[in-house]
């Protein structure tokens, strides 16, 4: 699905990743954790393909083809979500109207033909309840005015409707009180399949409990500097990052 | 630059596409402006004595006027010499009496332009005035609208026909001396649409105007009167494109609408003027000056107005708000892409009481182009309650473009209260990748964050005028609209 090999990559002149590694295959769900400026949404938004992230070594290979030659629109269409940290807002453009242009973008990409309105709205009827997302967030502008935890929400809301083949969670988790760190979870779990990847960032092993990951990543100082299954995350979060830098020192 | 915003530069990067040229013979007079070129005009038109005598004080009023230099544009002084001041498409007879004895070039020119008069006919039940130059050569469903009553013709026929109500209100609303443009017009405007509301009546459709500039260095002066009756209601639609010219070609038109007791008019603007190339050569000039004048109680203007093309805009529909509880109403939407220059916005001046005026204005900037809104509100003395809410937001596309505000507010009324809101934002990098993470086109984010900002405005318009606002509003600033 997903293989990074020594990737680097420079923002504004200065190296951020310097050297990552990371081999994701259909199906898996990797968690990345690390210390605050360590890259983790370096590494999502270069997948994403964000303007001014320059790859200045290493190559990221996605279902077979180079993912740096192609424009984020085509990465999208191809397949690859961005659940963002900060998700933007959008004045003025509906929440509903986004997502219908993102799906028939897609769809339309795939050779599939566009949804007409019926269609769609029963699709995203469908994926509300997922996500339990109050209707009438359907008809409010892209995420304006909303609460940070219902941003976060609404990134999985897109998610289920456009059901990409590899989704980057850039700490979906952060934000959320107890009921919908549940209920997000219950909702990506719901989404799993063996076609589909998942690559987590997240600062708590809490979220892990919900989504067990395959595999856990230490990214530190734009290294992955420790791999490991869902036990790593329990330990991680008894005794923080320190020896895991003094081991790979 | 940032590369984002080369990227956002080349989607509004997009040739004009209503450029070309009809070539029709010309009656056209040579270039120069004196008594006599007045005298022509009058003389040409068959009018009546009282017409001429004030389109000469007219003239002399503007001569001792100056071109006002306060708005925040930059051109090259106009030489007023320089233009030619009539022209007539020739036809083989008189003048045409139904569309088939139309030249069939004009009608083609309509057709390139998407106003397929015939179908329009049939389907839109919309009635079309056309000016084409500056004689009106094909005026539709005049049937229908006598039935009720209503008058709607070019403005020459309203003079012969109907001169006691031209001499009536001609004038009533944007004195001939009012400002140096209205006053030129007033001098040698040689067509235009006149629409007569009577009592208690609904105008049956929506009134259409599709002015087109054509003949070479032929300044524009046209001239609209609408007068709204007591207790009737018109809908007014102006649609506007002009062919690709090298020169700067002057538009000053005047429009004056005249609303009774508890009448209501709504005039619609979707303005296409060539802009100029992206180094800013060629285009029009548009300074226009439009007034309604809510003279009834209970009376209700409302201006909405989509301008896209220009390359320089001079425009502050106005309303004067006379009548008890009358009501002021401007939407707009001014686009200024490349080297554009647009000065527009409103004045909403309240003389009666409980008076209440709403201003939306949206500018959009992108490349070079300069937006700026000018707004007045005064409240006279006599506005007791008069209420006013002013909200005027820029969007900046790129960071060459600019946007400037100048709200005017003058209250002598302390029981008056006037809101003003203003926001400035660029279409960020950041919402523009989140589209794009979605699948979107760049181009269509755009788009859709353009008509997101717009969609207060463009829920004023008419259906129809809707759609082909979003669409100039797409050819403008990139590809097709999302
Ligand atoms: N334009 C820039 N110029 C210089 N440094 C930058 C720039 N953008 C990001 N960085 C730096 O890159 C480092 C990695 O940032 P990143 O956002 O990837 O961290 P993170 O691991 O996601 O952190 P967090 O856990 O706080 O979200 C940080 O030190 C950040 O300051
Ligand atoms: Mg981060």
């Amino acid at each position: 699905m997903l293989e990074i090999k020594n990737l680097h990559v420079a923002v504004d002149g200065k190296e951020i990743l310097k050297g990552v590694n990371l081999h994701v295959r259909p199906g898996e769900v990797h968690a990345i954790m690390g210390p605050n400026g360590s890259g983790k949404s370096t590494l999502a938004n270069v997948l994403a393909g964000r303007d001014g992230y320059v790859v200045t070594k290493g190559e990221i290979n996605y279902l077979g083809r180079d993912l740096t030659t192609l424009e984020p629109e085509e990465r999208a269409r191809e397949g690859v979500f961005l659940a963002f940290q900060y998700p933007v807002e959008i004045p003025g453009v509906n929440n509903i109207y986004l997502l219908k242009a993102a799906l028939n973008a897609i769809r339309k990409h795939r050779g599939q033909p566009e949804l007409d309105a019926v269609e769609f709205l029963a699709l995203v009827r469908d994926r509300m309840g997922l996500v339990k997302m109050p209707e009438d967030f359907m008809s409010r502008s892209v995420n304006e005015g909303f609460s940070g935890g219902e941003k976060k929400r609404n990134e999985i809301f897109q998610l289920a409707v456009l059901e990409p083949r590899l989704a980057i969670l850039d700490e979906t988790d952060s934000g959320l009180d107890i009921d919908a760190l549940r209920v997000v979870a219950d909702g990506v779990n719901s989404l799993r399949n063996p076609e589909r990847s998942l690559v987590l960032v997240t600062h708590y092993q809490r979220l892990l409990d919900y989504i067990i990951p395959d595999q856990v990543h230490v990214l530190s100082d734009g290294r992955i500097l420790k791999s490991g299954g869902k036990e790593l995350a329990l330990e991680l979060e008894a005794r923080g990052y320190d020896w895991v830098r003094a081991a790979a020192a | 630059m940032s590369q984002p915003n080369r990227e956002i530069e080349q989607l509004v990067q997009r040739e004009y596409e209503h450029g070309f040229v009809t070539d029709i013979e010309s009656d056209t007079v040579p270039p120069g402006l004196n008594e006599d070129t007045i005298r022509f005009i009058s003389a040409k038109k068959a009018e009546p004595d009282w017409l001429l005598a004030w389109r000469l004080e007219a003239f002399r009023t503007w001569q001792k006027m100056r071109a006002p230099n306060w708005a925040h544009v930059h051109h090259h002084p106009i030489d007023y010499q320089d233009i030619s001041y009539y022209s007539a498409p020739r036809s083989p007879k008189d003048g045409p009496q139904s569309l088939e004895e139309v030249d069939p070039k004009l009608l083609e020119t309509y057709a390139k332009l998407g106003i397929p008069l015939h179908e329009q006919k049939l389907l839109a039940g919309v009635a079309v005035d056309a000016v084409f130059d500056s004689v009106s050569v094909a005026t539709t469903f005049k049937g229908k609208l006598a039935e009720a009553g209503v008058i709607f013709c070019s403005f020459s026929e309203a003079v012969q026909n109907h001169p006691e109500l031209v001499r009536q209100y001609l004038g009533s609303v944007v004195p001939m001396g009012d400002n140096f443009y209205a006053a030129l017009n007033s001098a040698v405007f040689t067509d235009g649409s006149f629409c007569y509301i009577p009592k208690h009546t609904r105008c049956p459709m929506e009134l259409s105007t599709y002015f087109r500039i054509n003949a070479a260095k032929t300044g524009q002066f046209e001239r609209t009167l609408i007068v709204a009756e007591e207790g009737s209601h018109v809908s007014y639609l102006e649609g506007c494109t002009a062919p690709m010219r090298d020169e700067n070609q002057l538009h000053a038109a005047v429009v004056e609408l005249v609303a009774l007791d508890n009448a209501t008019i709504k005039y619609s603007t979707v303005q296409n003027w060539y802009p100029g190339d992206e180094n800013g050569v060629g285009g029009i000039y548009n300074f226009v000056t439009k007034r309604g004048d809510c003279r009834g109680a209970n009376s209700r203007i409302s201006w909405t107005q989509v301008e896209t093309g220009s390359a320089i805009t001079w425009k502050y529909p106005s309303c004067i708000l006379r009548g008890e509880n009358s009501v002021g109403e401007f939407y707009s939407v001014a686009v200024a892409n490349n080297y554009q220059q647009a000065d527009t916005g409103t004045k909403m001046i309240h003389i009666g009481r409980n008076t209440r005026s709403t201003i939306v204005s949206k500018g959009i900037s992108a490349g070079h182009g300069q937006n700026a809104y000018r707004g007045l509100v005064r409240i006279a003395k006599s506005a007791a309650n008069a209420r006013n809410h002013t909200q005027c937001d820029s969007l900046l596309l790129g960071d060459r473009c600019g946007a400037h505000t100048f709200p005017y507010m003058e209250t002598k009324n302390s029981s008056a209260i006037v809101e003003h809101e203003a926001t400035t934002s660029r279409i960020g990098d950041d919402q523009l990748f989140y589209c794009r993470q979605r699948g979107i086109a760049a181009e269509d984010a755009v788009n859709m964050i353009v008509n997101g900002f717009c969609k207060e405005v463009f829920r004023e318009l008419p259906m129809e005028f809707a759609v082909e606002a979003q669409k100039l509003l797409g050819v403008t600033l990139e590809g097709a609209v999302g």
